[in-house]
Parts: C-alpha cells; sequence; structure tokens
C-alpha cells in the first residue's frame, strides 16, 4: 500500500501583525515549522505503515528551505519526501496550489491513499484537500476523526458531521483530511533523524510537470485576487461602561443582543 | 506571467530591502536582489519599496462576459434533511446583495425525500429552489453532490454561490470551485456585491489580526464559505414565494466510491473547549449560588461555566472548568469573566477569544487589560439583574 501525506510549512507564530504607522507587515520572530495539523497526517500514516506496511511519502510545495519539515517528518517515520518548488508557483491560491500539487503527485505516483491535515494555520481555508481530490479525480472523505480498518481495497473511517458522527468506507484510491486529535503525533525519533541525515529529497519544478502552462500556476492560475489587506478595526480599543448597577445591566443585554448572543 | 520585476540599477541599501517582505521571498545574494518561490505576490514590496526598484508585470488577459452569468445563489445545508440555520442566514445575506445588481436568489436543494422541506424555504423570500431529490442523495458523499453541482451551474449559470461553513460546506465548496476552475473564499466575515458583480469577500488573513479583501475578477461563478452566526437570518413570511423546480441527474452521476455504513449522533459531552459561550466566576463569586446564576446565564446563551483557580481550590468547581495556564485554554466567541481578577496565568489561557466582556468593580483590573468591553460594576449586582433579563 502507498500513502501520501501532504504537508505544508507554516511560519513559527500565527501573530503576524500590520505596523499601523506604515501599514507593512511586521516580520520579527517569523520563523518556520510544521503546520501543526499536518503533524496528525503524518501520524495517522505512520501508523498504518506500521500496522499493514504501507509506504509513507511525504510532499510538500514550497520554497526550498520546505525540506525541512520533510526532513522533521522523515524522524517522524516518513520514508519518502518530494518537494514541489518553483518560482513560477508565487502567489498561488487555494485553486493554484491544489492544481501544483495534483501535478506533482501525478508526477510522483498516485497512491491509494492520501491524507491531509484538516487545514493550516496560515491559510485557515480547509480546501486544498478537496480540491486536490477533484484534480486527481479520486474521492474524499474530510474531517476524519478516527481510522476504523484500513484494508487492501478501501479505508473504513469516522466522519464528523456536526451533530452526528458516519462511519464510511471508501475505496482507493481516495484522500482524507484528518481533524485534530485524531491520534497523539509522535515526537521525532533521534534514531531516524541519524539514518535519515543524507537520505535525498527529490525536487520537482514546473519543467517536470505533465501541464507545462504557466498560466496553470502561481498568481496567473488562481482565479482569486487579494484587492488590499488592512488592519481590523480597532475594537481591541476597550469601552469602558460605568454607570448604576441598572444602567450596566442594560447595556450589557443591549451588546449581548447586537452580537446575537442573546 | 505575473511576477515581480527588480531594478537593479536602482537598488541602493540591499539589506533594507530585503527586510520590506513578510515571507523572506527578497534575497541578496552580495551581487542582485532576487524573488524566490516564497513569493506570495502581496505586492508589499511594490507599495513600500523606494519607486520604481519593484514593479509587478501581470500578463492581460482575456475577459470573460459577466453578464452571461446571472443569480446569487445559496446551497442548502442540510445532514439528512435537518436544514443548518446558517443556510437562512445565507439567504439573507444573498437577498441583499441580489438586489443591488438586479439578479435572482437561487438555492440547490440536494437529498432525499426532501420535497416537504424544500417548500419550508419558500417563506424566506426566495426566487427558485433547485431540488435534487434521490435515494442516493441520502447522505452527502461527495460525488452525486458534487456532480448536483455541477448540473446546477451548468443550467443557471450562477454569478455567485454561497456556502455554510460547515463540515458540509467546507468539504463541498473547494471540491465544485476546482472542477469549474473558479475562486472560492473560505470563512468571510464580511460580504458585499460591486456593480460589476464581483462579489467582495472579506476574511481575516494570516492568524486573524489582518483583515483581506479578495475577489474573484475573471472567474464565474464565484464562492465562498461564510460561518453560522455571521449573518442574519430573513423573517419568515406568512406566504410562500417563489417556485420549486425539480431537477433530475443520470443514474451513472449518483454512484459513489463510498458508502455510509453507520451514522451515530453525536454523545453531548461538550468540554469548555468547544463552547462558542463562556461565562467565567471569578474570585468575587464565592457562593454555590452565585455559581449556579453563572451557569444559568451561561446556558441562556448557548454556552457554559468556566471558573478561576480560586474556586478550584475552594473545592467550589471541577477542575475541568478551570481556565488558565494550570486549566484549560478557550478561544469562544464570547467570554463573559464576572469577578474575574485577570491574573496573567488565567489570561493566558482566554486572551484569544473573540468578544472579551469583563465585569469588575476595580477600575484598575487586569482583567480590563484585555476586555474589548470592560463593565465597572459588582457582579453580585449585575448579574442577578442579567440572569432575570434573560430568564435564565
Amino acid at each position: 500500500m502507498e500513502i501520501l501525506v501532504c504537508i505544508k510549512q507554516v511560519p513559527g507564530t500565527s501573530e503576524v501583525e500590520v505596523d499601523p504607522e506604515t501599514g507593512v507587515l511586521k516580520r520579527e520572530g517569523i520563523d518556520s515549522k510544521m503546520n501543526p495539523y499536518d503533524l496528525y497526517g503524518v501520524e495517522t500514516a505512520i501508523r498504518i505503515k506500521e500496522q499493514t506496511g504501507a509506504r509513507v511519502t511525504v510532499a510538500s510545495m514550497g520554497p526550498p528551505q520546505a525540506s525541512e519539515i520533510l526532513q522533521e517528518a522523515f524522524m517522524m517515520g516518513a520514508d519518502e519526501a518530494a518537494l514541489f518548488t518553483d518560482r513560477k508557483f508565487a502567489g498561488a491560491d487555494v485553486l493554484a496550489t491544489s492544481y501544483t500539487i495534483a501535478q506533482g503527485i501525478k508526477k510522483v505516483n498516485i497512491p491509494d491513499l492520501i491524507i491531509c491535515g484538516k487545514q493550516t494555520t496560515d491559510g485557515d481555508t480547509a480546501q486544498v484537500g478537496p480540491e486536490l481530490a477533484e484534480f486527481l479525480s479520486i474521492p474524499h472523505v474530510a474531517n476524519v476523526t478516527k481510522i476504523i480498518e484500513v484494508t487492501d481495497k478501501a479505508i473504513t473511517v469516522e466522519m464528523d458531521m456536526g451533530h452526528s458522527v458516519e462511519i464510511v468506507e471508501m475505496l482507493y484510491p481516495c484522500l482524507i483530511t484528518v481533524e485534530k486529535g485524531i491520534n497523539v503525533p509522535r515526537l521525532p525519533s533521534f534514531k531516524l533523524k541519524l539514518a535519515t541525515k543524507n537520505k535525498k529529497i527529490p525536487f520537482y519544478s514546473l519543467s517536470d510537470f505533465e501541464d507545462k502552462n504557466e498560466k496553470n500556476y502561481g498568481l496567473n492560475g488562481s482565479p482569486t485576487r487579494v484587492l488590499r489587506i488592512f488592519s481590523p478595526e480597532a475594537n481591541s480599543d476597550r469601552e469602558t461602561w460605568t454607570g448604576s448597577g441598572e444602567e450596566l445591566t442594560g447595556k450589557l443585554v443591549k451588546k449581548l443582543k447586537e452580537l446575537k448572543f442573546a | 506571467m505575473a511576477r515581480i520585476i527588480i531594478n537593479q540599477s536602482l537598488v541602493s541599501k540591499p539589506e533594507e530591502l530585503v527586510r520590506l517582505c513578510p515571507f523572506n521571498a527578497i534575497e541578496w545574494d552580495n551581487e542582485y536582489l532576487q524573488i524566490n518561490a516564497a513569493c506570495k505576490m502581496c505586492k508589499l514590496c511594490v507599495k513600500k519599496g523606494p519607486a520604481g526598484v519593484f514593479t509587478c508585470e501581470e500578463e492581460k488577459v482575456e475577459e470573460i462576459d459577466k453578464s452571461l452569468w446571472k443569480g446569487v445563489c445559496v446551497y442548502v445545508d442540510h445532514v439528512d434533511g435537518d436544514i443548518h440555520p446558517v443556510t437562512f442566514e445565507l439567504i439573507g445575506k444573498a437577498k441583499e446583495m441580489a438586489a443591488k445588481i438586479n439578479h435572482p436568489v437561487n438555492v440547490i436543494f440536494a437529498g432525499s425525500n426532501i420535497e416537504a422541506k424544500a417548500a419550508e424555504i419558500l417563506h424566506y423570500g426566495v426566487d427558485e429552489v433547485f431540488v435534487y431529490d434521490a435515494p442516493e442523495l441520502k447522505h452527502f458523499r461527495i460525488e452525486p453532490y458534487t456532480a448536483v453541482m455541477e448540473d446546477f451551474i451548468n443550467t443557471t449559470k450562477p454569478s455567485t454561490i454561497l456556502f455554510g461553513g460547515t463540515n458540509v460546506g467546507r468539504s463541498l465548496a473547494p471540491r465544485v470551485a476546482a472542477r469549474f476552475r473558479t475562486g472560492l473564499t473560505a470563512d468571510c466575515t464580511i460580504l458585499d456585491m460591486d456593480e460589476s458583480t464581483d462579489l467582495a469577500q472579506i476574511r481575516p488573513a494570516f492568524g486573524g489580526n489582518i483583515m483581506a479583501h479578495i475577489y474573484t475578477p475573471n472567474n464565474r461563478p464565484q464562492f465562498a464559505t461564510v460561518r453560522y452566526k455571521i449573518f442574519d437570518a430573513p423573517e419568515r413570511n406568512q406566504e410562500q414565494s417563489g417556485k420549486i423546480t425539480l431537477c433530475k441527474l443520470d443514474a451513472d452521476k449518483l454512484n459513489s466510491r463510498i458508502s455510509v455504513k453507520d451514522v451515530k449522533k453525536k454523545e453531548t459531552v461538550q468540554t469548555i473547549e468547544d463552547a462558542e459561550v463562556i461565562v467565567v466566576a471569578g474570585g468575587a463569586i464565592k457562593s454555590k449560588e452565585g455559581l449556579e446564576m453563572c451557569k444559568g446565564i451561561a446556558e441562556k446563551l448557548g454556552g457554559m461555566l468556566a471558573v478561576t483557580r480560586p474556586l478550584v481550590e475552594a473545592g467550589l468547581a471541577d477542575a475541568r472548568l478551570q481556565i488558565g495556564l494550570s486549566g484549560r485554554t478557550v478561544k469562544p466567541r464570547l467570554i463573559i469573566c464576572a469577578g474575574v481578577a485577570g491574573y496573567i496565568q488565567f489570561v493566558a489561557g482566554m486572551d484569544k477569544s473573540d468578544t472579551i466582556i469583563a465585569i469588575n468593580t476595580d477600575p484598575d483590573a487586569q482583567i480590563f487589560n484585555v476586555a474589548h468591553y470592560g463593565i465597572v460594576g459588582d457582579v453580585n449586582e449585575i448579574l442577578p439583574k442579567l440572569a432575570e433579563e434573560l430568564g435564565a
């Protein structure tokens, strides 16, 4: 069985601020790490590997330094890795990103099972998994909270539907996105770090892909545009209310209604 | 190919220019300034850099005829026929936006045995309900549901489709967007309609303290998902209006490689981490009765009671309800801190909450530093009145 896990390198902090004076994004203290939600995806794959002997490949799209997180996945037990990297991928929105990853996966090999994290901490869209499945013409199940059974033909999972959970069986090849909390991701192993430190990570660029048309990648391949970025209205400026208990309660009830909680 | 062009002859202080980019995409190799693959095309370097150093080159593309795409549409979000209330909120927004550009408001409803439910939607002022009713659509399975959307889009050529930011909507919308190679913006908090029929999609970006206005200039349909309780649902009209159109899919489009084996209602063991609304009882609440009152208010607001450490130590509350570094971390949409001092160990467990209301008699209490609304008053006076007002 072949499993591929999609992972992403994200800023180490989600607290990016706009300088109120200049309007420029403040960049202090931005380091990088593996998207925390992806750890659950890698762990899910490694657990299936331990159970079935599956081979686990991790793949990412990003700048060359994103190979750091692929190394990290090796230390968790991944067998192979691939990085899709090209300046021409810059400025990609969800559609162009999903398309790029789909092209990359087609190049590497379409596995039996693709696992994605629930979402990333920098984009927070939760859309790349489903779009990727569409571009590969395979079914997907999102919000997976438990792996129930893995056979050589299908995977049975528990899917969170809000007020209920559904137990669904899906035939390979297919894609799942896993919820945070599906398992407890293991820490990188020092032994594996030593064993994999010289492992080569193949890089794939646009020229390696089946579709080499630049119009389908990066900003050109992105139907959405960011018109502007701005700071939210400064509601962090605190409102202070004083008055009698009666007045204060009245104001509070009014505010709760305005915020649609009452 | 859209890209950032650097005019090397104008580069004077490369180290400073490198710092313009929040994504570390500008590199200086001691000879040339270069843009690497980390570039997000945010164009901040063009806007903030010295004039002429960074320019953006974008190739002109053929423009689509947007007048061929009509309709502001809503996907009816449901699980097994239970319509999620976000659907009506989206209908309200769709009506408001459709009126600006004189488009119809259409809704898509796919499921099994849903005709009666579809009639209910006619009480909310939509123009047309497109119903796809088939036994294969009883459960949400991605291939047939995507096929429904594909058929609907090919038939009606809608301009905009809104989906609830639910587990169903967030799974279906991207799939359909990819099929039509068009744009989708997740979890918008503000939506507006431009005269050009471009949907103004505004959402928090980069972790939430920056807003981005996103639009889809040259693709249709345009998609957005919106979470529950962002917009207002319209009043239900006594009279029905609009019509129901029954649609059919070819049998092969209803096939799926997914089979649903079992459906289980969720156990309702709610933890404070899951609560959307939290009322925190702090040190000023000294009695069981006070705690019960906070709990009643929390429940009336659809939320849960939580406490600070002193109440746990005093044996008044279970440790599972404690917020703070030594307790749980929460990020609800609303948190009311009643008589909470606001020491750092507590604040660290809740300062990411969307709206923070604090009540404390001491105008200098630390909790006011993180509060959006600071109420200087006595909880023992305000809470009983609040409970009464809310009917708790």
